[in-house]
């Protein structure tokens, strides 16, 4: 990907700090955040803070990753659905392909993503790590 | 529809865009009784990202020898294609022009698969998907998975689906991969992103292919047999996949085809032969259950019972599909309306499933931006 230092400033509440849109009409939260509700059309948005625990609800591991992404291959990608029902889609670290399941619960952590060149942008954004019980 | 032509999915290392662009666009002039289309619109969706290639509309244009005539790109990913096919026939039936070109283009094998799937990967969400290094396969497999959960579909069963289509494709001339596979080779291929395998997926490959529309009382003058495009659809989904409200629930196939459904006048029932869009197996399932051919959540267990072979009603995919025909992927969705014009002719050079209703259905993305044609004779 071709980054600017502009491009990723944006992206720095949702990527960061998991910012969503919360639609004061129907009360449903969505990720990425819209400038429009895309369940009832309201332009009645607030932004909010999305919580950082959730469970997996699919995953792939992806094994032919592009330029720039190498050093991190096999790729675990996944949707969690966070606490409030939100979903977000995200990668999966600190854990092994064979120890994934349905329903396992994990964590919001931030860690960079992709770094462009070596003299370019470096991206970082929120994955999930699974939540170590006992 | 007064003329069609295509060429054969290949790796056609020794054309370029325009002769490949021409090759496919001066057969369909052909096929025609001295047309002359008064506008060219060109589908395509890596002109840019892989060839730095802008203005695509008079490139094709020039190259078929209609400079000075309205021309342009309609890009939505995979389902380019289509889209150009339903602005086309914007055109004509809006009374703009009385004769419009429509021709798919993609050249994908000059570059490494990491370039092109680096190119594939633009259908997603940059910003969200792409950035965390996200490929077309990895987000396919995301929906798989969650079928295969929630369905308790078999990874056998579901592997039925590349079975038939390579099994059609074999005598298809203008098919990318005319030999056949079993279930075992299809469930031993390596995995790409699991649960997809190599052979669940479309192959890349060249190819164009061109129509010629014409409003009705020109189509009569130009083809003894003109097709009539009797529904057309179209529909989109989020751009991204995890703000969607169901992933199994392919809301643009859905839209798109109650259109077209409600434009000719039909149910899915009535329809005899329909292309339908196969990039990865899963898209298939979607595709099936989205155009109402099957329950949500059933078409897997159609497949184990032999359903959509060629003579059952709908057959689907008679040419092998984006799977076996090939995916060339902006020109995909004006070969399948090609194909389907060809087969209700009845001079379509592969499997022959006849019939008087026909439909192709071409999306972009995972079912971001679908088009749905109903053909008639
Ligand atoms: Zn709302």
């Amino acid at each position: 990907m071709r980054m600017s230092p502009a491009r990723v400033w944006r992206a720095r509440g949702s990527r960061y700090r998991l910012e969503a849109s919360r639609c004061k009409d129907c009360g449903r939260t969505v990720y990425p955040p819209r400038p429009v509700c895309p369940y009832c059309r309201s332009r009645n948005v607030e932004i909010v803070e999305l919580p950082r625990k959730g469970r997996v609800v699919t995953w792939t591991v992806q094994y032919t990753v592009p330029h720039g992404y190498r050093s991190k291959a096999p790729l675990i990608l996944a949707i969690v659905e966070l606490e409030n029902g939100t979903r977000v889609f995200s990668e999966l670290v600190d854990v092994e392909p064979e120890e994934i399941r349905e329903g396992m619960e994990v964590e919001a952590v931030l860690r960079k993503v992709y770094e462009d060149g070596d003299e370019g942008v470096i991206v970082y954004a929120t994955k999930f790590r699974p939540i170590k019980t006992g | 529809m007064v003329g069609v032509g295509m060429t054969k999915i290949d790796r056609h290392y020794d054309k370029d865009m325009r002769s490949l662009a021409a090759e496919a666009a001066l057969k369909a002039l052909d096929d025609t009784k001295g047309a002359d289309p008064k506008a060219v619109v060109v589908g395509n969706m890596m002109s840019s990202s892989l060839y730095q290639q802008d203005s695509l509309g008079a490139l094709v244009a020039d190259a078929i020898g209609l400079r000075g005539r309205g021309a342009l790109k309609v890009e939505a990913s995979c389902g380019s294609g289509g889209h150009a096919v339903a602005v086309g026939y914007s055109l004509v039936a809006s009374g703009l022009y009385d004769q419009v070109m429509v021709v798919g283009i993609e050249k994908m094998c000059d570059y490494p698969t990491s370039v092109v799937t680096a190119g594939l990967a633009q259908a997603a969400d940059a910003e969200y998907e792409v950035v965390y290094g996200a490929s077309f396969a990895a987000l396919n497999a995301l929906v798989m998975r969650l079928y295969m959960s929630r369905y308790g579909a078999k990874r056998e069963s579901i592997a039925l689906w590349p079975v038939m289509m390579h099994e059609n494709a074999v005598h298809n001339p203008y098919a990318q991969l005319r030999f056949r596979v079993t279930v075992e080779a299809v469930l031993r291929s390596p995995v790409i992103a699991d649960p997809i395998r190599l052979l669940d997926a479309a192959p890349i490959g060249d190819g164009a292919a061109a129509l010629i529309l014409a409003s009705e009382e020109v189509a009569r003058k130009l083809s003894d047999a003109p097709v009539l495009i009797a529904g057309v659809g179209m529909g989109s989904d989020a751009l991204d996949l995890a703000s969607r409200q169901d992933l199994l629930d392919p809301i643009s196939i859905r839209y798109a085809a109650k259109q077209a459904y409600a434009m000719a006048g039909i149910e899915p029932r009535n329809v005899d032969v329909a292309e339908i869009h196969d990039a990865f197996s899963i898209t298939a399932l979607l595709s099936i259950e989205g155009l109402g051919f099957a329950e949500p959540g059933k078409s897997w267990k159609e497949l184990e019972e032999g359903r959509y072979r060629p003579g059952d009603k709908p057959s689907l995919n008679p040419s092998g599909g984006l799977k076996a025909r090939g995916h060339p992927v902006g020109a995909t969705g004006v070969y399948q309306v090609a194909e389907i014009a060809m087969q209700l002719r009845g001079d379509f050079p592969g499997i022959k499933c006849g019939g008087e209703i026909g439909l192709a259905m071409n999306t972009g993305g995972v079912a971001t931006l679908t088009t749905v044609i109903v053909l008639r004779r």
